[in-house]
């Protein structure tokens, strides 16, 4: 019998939203990226167009580390100090597409650095690279509201991608997002009502907004969890492909952050010896966890490992190969 | 498959005689269409009628076997595209090449020491694929023997010389292995070879069209326990053949591909290996045929089988309440976690490492993680402190000391109140607790 291929016909595409703003923009960067667009199911180029492939944003802390396994670290031993060197080495060496910048500095508990310090260091990072930014505060929430509008202030149109708007706290991101021209990361728990509930409210806000957000659907590290992750992005985009406005919108995944706190990352193989050396063990959980959320539509992947990144990038290459009949 | 009620009807007797337990013929037939009855509790159902139902609802994709005993590998039997609509229900099996120009009997070796412990299961791989490298036949044979004897591991045959298969096979058809594979040139024989010996058959083409012709070709001489190889490599076009197959079977009840599949991996190097792999296990590959043999990089891939696999309506739990580690006494400290599996093995685990007899108070939280527990108020002072009294903790221990988890340190002051004991913050990773541990109780 012959094979009549199957080609799902969907009602819609996911948005395309471009980050990053060049001087004919009103930014800095010497070139924009686009993600999104997909008009088909990930990699599944027969039934529709993929216009752009996952991209990889490498994280750069503005201050060292220290709790980083040591595989992780000497990758950076030069330049872990210096968040300009490192997203410098990061962009040239290790070719990441995008750089996220965790202010770390800015936690409470630490160093509790202030706005003004925060801007210092963006605006070393931006002057490093040419690549878009993706920006994240130090994860405690009320301190965040308070460096996130500075900090967009300082960097206007520059199109940077501002993480974290969450259901119960997305004003002070958004409004600064809007105000400044940048681009917000919507975050939701792993729920895709809230997902869409929180696009709703973002939208209210201003309209055009709608183009400029990334869900973070909320992931696990492979081993912890990531299978909820896996099936609410496939359901996700399955409803964006079929006409879910309120979902189509591009999606990114904090990798690195999930899997190097982890055991499997960190502990060394004469603990566990069944699990081989940690070095490899390591960089290959980062990889594998990445490979298969880009698998359920993952479009931005911040990651930590240049090893991880080089693989991923690799195989990203390879799924993005026309497949069509 | 989706027969309705009243089609199935239309075949049964139409007696009412209720020897099936239930009241009418149609009340029966409703209960087989929901899969809820067997057409066995029907004595009276004609052999005519047995034969339309049975290939009429005949699962989408067919339930393949290798192997034989104790260590059976399922495959197909598949009804869904995506995981989060049922579960998947078998995973992928992982075969690791043995090419007849290695040292055979050194890589099986390192093959059969593949076992991994990771929360309270053990991954393995399922099955070792003998590649006829040299083109040799009697070279194939010696290899297939020395698996035979050295390995318990399912046994992937790959040789499209005919002769050779014919040469090797019989000594291990009891085993039954998978026969690989059928291609346009040689599938008469193979096929003949699959029938004598029962051992389920590769067909392999070069696209899904040549693919549906060979099939069909081999159903027509009638035999049915098959696995598609639809001869793409290239990690693309893998998953684009892999969906069609799936696709076609389920959606569209194209029986011609309602059959397991299988897919080689082409990377020579591990790392890239790795992820091409991880591709296939996610996107309906049944049997994964790869070269690492390296614990690095299997027990991730192994790891995200155990996850993509699970089953996406019921979160795996344990018994809740308090669980003894060890030789416990009224001096041994206590752990508070949840009663998700995961969250508990992997406590479980780490506990058991301090090698300090202990308690752990598995809470009842529907078998949800710290957090979402702690999100969903399934995790509180009050859960807790239910927990604790539930159990006698009182006069489990003399000591009033119980451990939470270092995620949930805000509960501190209120379980406090609560319970009247203290509450110590451990770790947020369990991985810290044995150092934990040797700080606070050695
Ligand atoms: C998978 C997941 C789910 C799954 C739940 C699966 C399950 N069976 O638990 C689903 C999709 C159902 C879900 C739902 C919700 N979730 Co949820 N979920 C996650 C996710 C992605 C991973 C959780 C996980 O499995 N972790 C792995 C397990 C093993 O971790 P764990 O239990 O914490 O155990 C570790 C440690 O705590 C420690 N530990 C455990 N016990 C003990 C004991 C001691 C003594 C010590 C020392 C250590 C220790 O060891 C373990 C390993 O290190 C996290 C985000 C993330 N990346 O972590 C969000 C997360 C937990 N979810 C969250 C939320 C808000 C929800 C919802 C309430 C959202 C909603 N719909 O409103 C719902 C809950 C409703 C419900 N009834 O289910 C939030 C919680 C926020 C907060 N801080 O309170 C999180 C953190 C996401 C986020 N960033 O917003 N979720
Ligand atoms: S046993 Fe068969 S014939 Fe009798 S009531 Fe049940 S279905 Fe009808």
């Amino acid at each position: 019998m012959a094979v009549e291929i199957n080609k799902e016909k969907y009602r819609s595409q996911v948005r395309e939203v471009v980050l990053g703003a060049t001087s004919a923009e009103g930014g800095t960067r010497s070139h924009t990226v686009k993600v999104g667009g997909e008009a088909a199911l990930p990699f599944l180029h027969f039934e529709g167009a993929i216009p752009n492939r996952p991209v990889i944003a490498m994280e750069v802390w503005d201050i060292v580390p220290e709790e980083w396994p040591a595989n992780l670290k000497d990758p950076f031993a030069d330049v872990i100090s210096d968040p300009a060197a490192w997203a410098k080495k990061c962009v040239e060496e290790y070719g990441a597409d995008m750089i996220a910048l965790r202010l770390k500095s800015a936690d409470p508990d630490g160093k509790d650095a202030g706005a003004e310090e925060c801007i210092a260091n963006l605006k070393k990072v931006l002057a490093a690279v040419g690549v878009p930014l993706i920006i994240y505060g130090c994860g405690k929430t009320e301190k965040d509201n308070t460096i996130m509008g500075p900090l967009a202030e300082a960097a206007e149109g520059e199109n940077l991608l501002l993480g974290v708007a969450e259901q119960e706290n997305f004003k002070s991101v958004a409004s600064a997002a809007m105000a400044y021209k940048h681009s917000v990361i919507a975050q939701s728990p792993i729920d895709i009502n809230i997902a869409k509930q929180l696009n709703i409210l973002i939208s209210e806000m201003s309209t055009p907004l709608l183009d400029r957000i990334v869900i973070d659907p909320t992931i696990a590290a492979l081993g912890y969890g990531i299978e909820y992750s896996y099936s609410i992005m496939e359901r996700a985009r399955y409803g964006a492909l079929n006409g879910d406005r309120m979902l189509a919108m591009p999606m990114i995944g904090n990798v690195g952050n999930e899997v190097w706190t982890k055991k499997e990352a960190n502990i060394s193989a004469s603990e566990q010896p069944s699990w081989g050396e940690q070095a490899e063990r390591s960089m290959a959980w980062e990889a594998t966890t990445a490979m298969a959320l880009v698998q359920a539509g993952m479009d931005i992947l911040v990651m930590r490992h240049p090893q991880a990144v080089a693989l991923v990038k690799n195989a990203i290459d390879e799924l993005m190969q026309d497949n069509s009949y | 498959m989706g027969l309705t009620g009243l089609e199935i009807f239309k075949h049964l007797p139409k007696t009412n005689c209720k020897k099936c337990e239930f009241p009418t013929c149609l009340a029966f037939a409703m209960a087989l269409a929901n899969g809820k009855a067997s057409l066995d509790a029907c004595p009276d159902v004609s052999d005519a009628a047995k034969e339309a139902l049975s290939s009429a609802s005949a699962p989408p994709i067919r339930l393949v076997k290798v192997g034989a005993g104790d260590n059976v590998v399922e495959m197909g039997d598949e009804t869904e595209i995506f995981r989060h609509d049922k579960r998947f229900n078998h995973p992928t099996a992982v075969a690791i090449v043995v090419n007849d120009t290695d040292d055979v009997a050194a890589k099986l070796e390192t093959i059969n020491g593949l076992v991994f412990e990771r929360v309270g299961q053990q991954f393995t791989v399922e099955m070792v694929a003998l590649v006829n490298a040299s083109g040799d036949a009697g070279k194939f044979k010696a290899a297939v023997d020395t698996a035979a004897a050295n390995t318990e591991k399912n046994l992937v045959l790959v040789s499209e010389d005919a002769a050779a298969m014919e040469a090797a096979l019989p000594a291990v058809a009891a085993r039954k292995p998978l026969i690989y594979a059928a291609n346009k040139d040689n599938y008469e024989k193979m096929t003949e070879l699959a029938k004598g010996s029962g051992c389920a058959l590769a067909v392999k083409a070069d696209n899904l069209e040549e693919l549906a012709a060979l099939v069909d070709k081999i159903v027509a001489l009638g035999y049915k326990d098959l696995v598609l190889d639809p001869g793409s490599r290239a990690t693309s076009k893998v998953i684009a053949d892999m969906t069609q197959i799936r696709r076609l079977a389920i959606r569209k009840k194209f029986r011609t591909f309602g059959y397991p599949t299988i897919a080689f991996t082409t990377k020579e190097d591990e790392q890239e290996e790795l992820l091409q792999a991880t591709a296939f296990l996610s996107k309906y590959t049944s049997v994964l045929v790869m070269k690492t043999a390296k614990k690095e990089l299997l027990v991730p891939l192994l790891s995200w089988r155990a996850n993509l696999f699970t089953d996406p309506q019921k979160p795996v739990a344990v018994e809740p309440g308090l669980h003894v580690i060890g030789d416990a006494t009224d001096n041994s400290p206590v752990y508070c976690t949840t009663n998700f599996s995961l969250t508990y093995y992997l406590v479980e685990g780490e506990v058991d490492s301090t090698r300090i007899p202990s308690y752990i108070l598995s809470v009842d939280t529907g078998g949800i993680s710290v957090l979402t527990a702690y999100a969903d108020n399934k995790y509180t002072a009050e859960t807790i402190t239910k927990a604790m009294k539930a159990c006698g903790l009182d006069d489990k221990v003399k000591h009033r000391k119980i451990v939470i988890p270092g995620a949930v340190a805000v509960l501190k002051g209120k379980l406090e109140d609560e319970s009247g004991w203290e509450v110590v913050v451990g770790p947020r990773e369990s991985s810290g607790i044995q150092k934990f541990a040797k700080s606070q109780f050695a």
